[in-house]
């Protein structure tokens, strides 16, 4: 499975919180961010936790996406930051580079 | 179990119906003589005395006075714990990430979903590390949060927080302290406190011996 990004490639989390169990946080939906490192093949935790076993679960990418912290938290905003999350390939989509 | 290092992310809020149906599952084992409850007895303690072993400060202490282990501890941090001899594993192998603190960086951890943490390195988490409020506060105002901890930085320094949201595991690499060059790294190991681990904490000259709250 060969990665969908690189690093440095701007990417899009995903906007909809689906039901069930997801490993992207909400505070980080919908928000535009870069490809910080590309990780391994990992079980999608999603599957995972509808008890679809590892052999069957899909199987994604994952990466470290960094994100700043205007562009999280907005009008909410307190103070400059960064965070990254760790994020599966589902995730994400491309977004224009800047 | 899916086997992270500290915590699953599911299911904190079931403890009770969890705790109950792991209590069935022993007794099913041990009835059909799969386990003891003294051979669990003993896993579980043999975990718990792992995670006493605190390998975290070693790992430091080590990059502190060895450039080029510092620099396999960024590069690949499971390989330099082999090195030392630190295990991470328990029931599977997690990736651990070290991120170094500099000058103009200072790193924070945090798990936004629960509360996963590199228990083999860092020894039990706190408990306001599972907090909501750190866990919710310290993406959005890590300066505010750090500074209730006493710690202010200043603020050319950019603070980047890793929120441990998968199956990696992340470690803050301190600063060593000024006044520190005549140290041998048992001294030095025990400058680096938990909290300089994960972030919410650097390490001071004559901090040997003091303990986190």
């Amino acid at each position: 499975m060969s990665p969908r990004f690189r690093a440095g490639d701007r990417v899009r989390t995903r906007a909809v919180n689906p039901e069930g169990h997801t490993r992207l946080p909400r505070y980080l939906c919908d928000r535009e961010g870069t490809i910080e490192t590309v990780h391994a093949v990992y079980p999608l935790p999603d599957d995972r936790a509808r008890g679809v076993s590892v052999e069957a679960c899909k199987k994604e990418v994952l990466y470290t996406v960094l994100f700043d912290g205007r562009e999280v938290w907005r009008e909410r905003s307190v103070e400059p930051l960064s965070v990254s999350a760790d994020l599966w390939d589902s995730y994400l989509r491309p977004e224009r580079a800047r | 179990m899916s086997g992270t290092d500290d915590h699953d992310h599911e299911g904190h809020e079931q403890s009770t119906s969890m705790a109950s149906r792991v209590g069935e599952l022993v007794a099913k084992l041990e009835a059909k003589g799969i386990l003891s409850e003294a051979e669990l007895d003993a896993a579980v303690e043999g975990f718990l005395l792992g995670t006493q072993r605190a390998g975290g400060p070693a790992l430091v202490a080590r990059a502190w006075v060895d450039p080029a282990f510092r620099a396999r501890v960024l590069a690949d941090a499971n390989g330099a714990l082999d090195e030392i001899g630190v295990d991470m594993t328990h029931w599977v192998r997690v990736k651990l990430r070290a991120v170094e603190n500099t000058e103009r960086v200072h790193n924070v951890i945090v798990c936004t979903l629960c509360s996963c943490y590199p228990v083999s390195l860092l020894g039990p988490s706190p408990s306001w590390y599972k907090s909501l409020a750190y866990r919710a506060r310290v993406v959005r105002e890590p300066r505010a949060v750090l500074a209730e901890f006493g710690l202010t930085l200043d603020p050319s320094i950019d603070v980047r927080v890793w929120d441990s949201t998968a199956e990696l595991r992340y470690v803050v690499l301190p600063r060593r302290p000024e006044g520190t060059e005549a140290m041998a790294e048992p001294e030095l190991a025990a400058l680096v406190t938990r909290d300089a681990l994960i972030g919410t904490a650097v390490c001071r000259a004559g901090a040997a011996g003091s303990r986190d709250p």
